[in-house]
């Protein structure tokens, strides 16, 4: 089931955290615990730093052949979103579809449902991306 | 019940999916067409959406608009009668999502369609008795309708999000509150069953309107108010219909109503819909503004309300969406998209 691999995400999935630098300011994301050959000091340098949700959308695709436990999701976008802060992240899109979308585009972080691991597992809850609220026209 | 230390709402959020499907569209599976249905439109959760993420999005924009960080809530209470879990709580996951853990009291509530109004009067007393300074009452739901059942065509999905806490703080002041409740088996879903059903001749007269009226009439009472000493009201909205019929018969009008009914567009979202509607007042609303509201839970029980608004509301009402942007973001979807989002397909 790797509830502990869900579970050790939680900060980063849940809420978009990652570290800021004390000094520089510098975000990064995801979090990353200190390296080999770093020292102490420069490992504590970082502090954990929940990001703002907000960037846009570097570039995207479309899965159409989804991977085990998405298949229900099929054809559903995924994009690299470059955040406010800088990073670059890969997630999927939701409350959209392919023609919705666009490089460029302002879109905001969502804490969504990603798995279900099984009737006797956990259910995976994490962040996605979505075209800016207020800037949404639908069907209706 | 009026608190010792006031007690008001520091900030609010709401939540409606971006799908809808008709209820023409389900009539057309069921019924050939034929014959009336209860709501034009019901709201329906995305593919990757349940209680717990409706209820996260809802309490970061009550939490924006009250201008709180996280970790100063003392509580994070969800209500709802449709928590993906039925044991491991949706609190704790709305907590961490929020940044509150770990010095927090998480907890779910459950009524029916009252389980939002729950946590509310819960977080009051904890606020008004001084225990904690803010909390934070989710009403949230994705409700279950047997397929081509009555219910089908109303039960829909939403979250709202109240910050309550000291009302010297507050956007809006709650001036007192009453609960009424009877074992009234007017609805009900055993354990391990998938819908709910109907209590025949209990819903109706001596549910809903037996409740909701007598909780009204008794808070008007207390405060020594009429209908017409409020500037807008809200009742639990399982349809179209009853809000409007309890509302006439205590004495309120179509005006005072229409800004907070919003079950002919998005259905009975259940826990979330009284705050639902209060939260569509409070993004319209002026200082000094009353308004009256009721909750109605299956059971059976209401909890009424009377709130003022302060000057406060208009710094805040920007700091997040409206349920005008929720409202307005509609997506309809046919019933075979509705069928299989709600995993009600056999895939093998």
């Amino acid at each position: 089931m790797h509830l502990a691999k869900h579970w050790r995400q939680k900060a980063a999935y849940y809420r978009l955290e990652g570290q800021r630098h004390r000094v520089t300011g510098e975000v990064r994301f995801p979090a990353r615990q200190a390296t080999v050959g770093e020292s102490d000091e420069a490992a504590e340098a970082w502090e954990p730093f929940v990001l703002s949700g907000k960037g846009e959308i570097y570039s995207f695709s479309v899965v159409r052949q989804a991977p085990a436990g998405f298949e229900y999701l099929a054809p559903y976008p995924v994009a690299l979103v470059r955040l406010a802060e800088g990073p670059l992240v890969t997630a999927q899109l939701t409350d959209c579809c392919e023609d919705d979308l666009f490089i460029g585009q302002p879109v905001e972080m969502v804490t969504r449902r990603l798995k279900d691991t099984g009737k006797d597992g956990v259910l995976v809850y994490g962040y996605k991306f979505r075209p800016v609220l207020t800037q949404v026209k639908g069907n209706g | 019940m009026q608190p010792d230390r006031p007690v008001g709402i520091l900030g609010y959020g709401c939540y409606v999916p971006r799908y809808r499907i008709a209820g023409k569209e389900i009539a057309r599976v069921w019924t050939d067409g034929q014959g009336g249905v209860p709501v034009q439109s019901k709201s329906v959760p995305g593919p990757d959406e349940d209680t717990i993420t409706m209820a996260i999005e809802a309490a970061r924009h009550a939490l924006a608009r009250a201008g709180l960080p996280a970790r100063q809530l003392g509580g994070v209470w969800v209500g709802s009668e449709s928590h993906p879990y039925s044991v491991k709580p949706s609190g704790t996951i709305v907590a961490e999502a929020l940044g509150t853990t770990p010095w927090v009291s998480a907890a779910d509530w459950e009524f029916a369609c009252k389980a939002g109004s729950e946590a509310f009067t819960a977080s009051m007393g904890m606020v008004a008795s001084g225990m904690v300074n803010y909390m934070l009452a989710i009403g949230a739901d994705t409700a279950q309708g047997r397929p081509g059942d009555a219910l089908e065509y109303t039960a829909s999905a939403g979250a709202s999000a109240m910050v309550l806490g000291p009302a010297s703080e507050a956007l809006a002041i709650i001036e007192a509150t009453v609960s009424y409740a009877t074992d009234t088996p007017d609805f009900f879903r055993r354990a391990e069953r998938p819908y709910p059903v109907h209590g025949q001749r209990f819903t109706g007269e001596p549910a809903y309107f037996h409740h909701v009226g007598s909780a009204a009439r008794r808070l008007l009472s207390d405060l020594g108010r009429t209908p017409q000493d409020y500037t807008y009201a809200v009742f639990h909205q399982p349809n179209s219909k009853f809000p409007q019929s309890i509302a006439k018969q205590l004495g309120f009008t179509p005006e005072q109503t229409a800004p907070g009914l919003l079950s002919p567009q998005i259905g009975n979202t259940y826990s979330a819909i009284v705050f639902l509607g209060l939260s569509a007042i409070l993004d319209i609303a002026r200082p000094g503004d009353t308004i009256f509201l009721t909750s109605y839970g299956s059971g059976a029980g209401s909890d009424a309300y009377s709130v003022v608004v302060t000057d406060t509301l208009l710094e805040r009402r920007d700091r997040a969406p409206r349920t005008a942007d929720y409202l307005a973001r509609q997506e309809f979807i046919d019933y075979a998209m509705y069928v299989k989002w709600r995993n009600e397909l056999v895939v093998g």
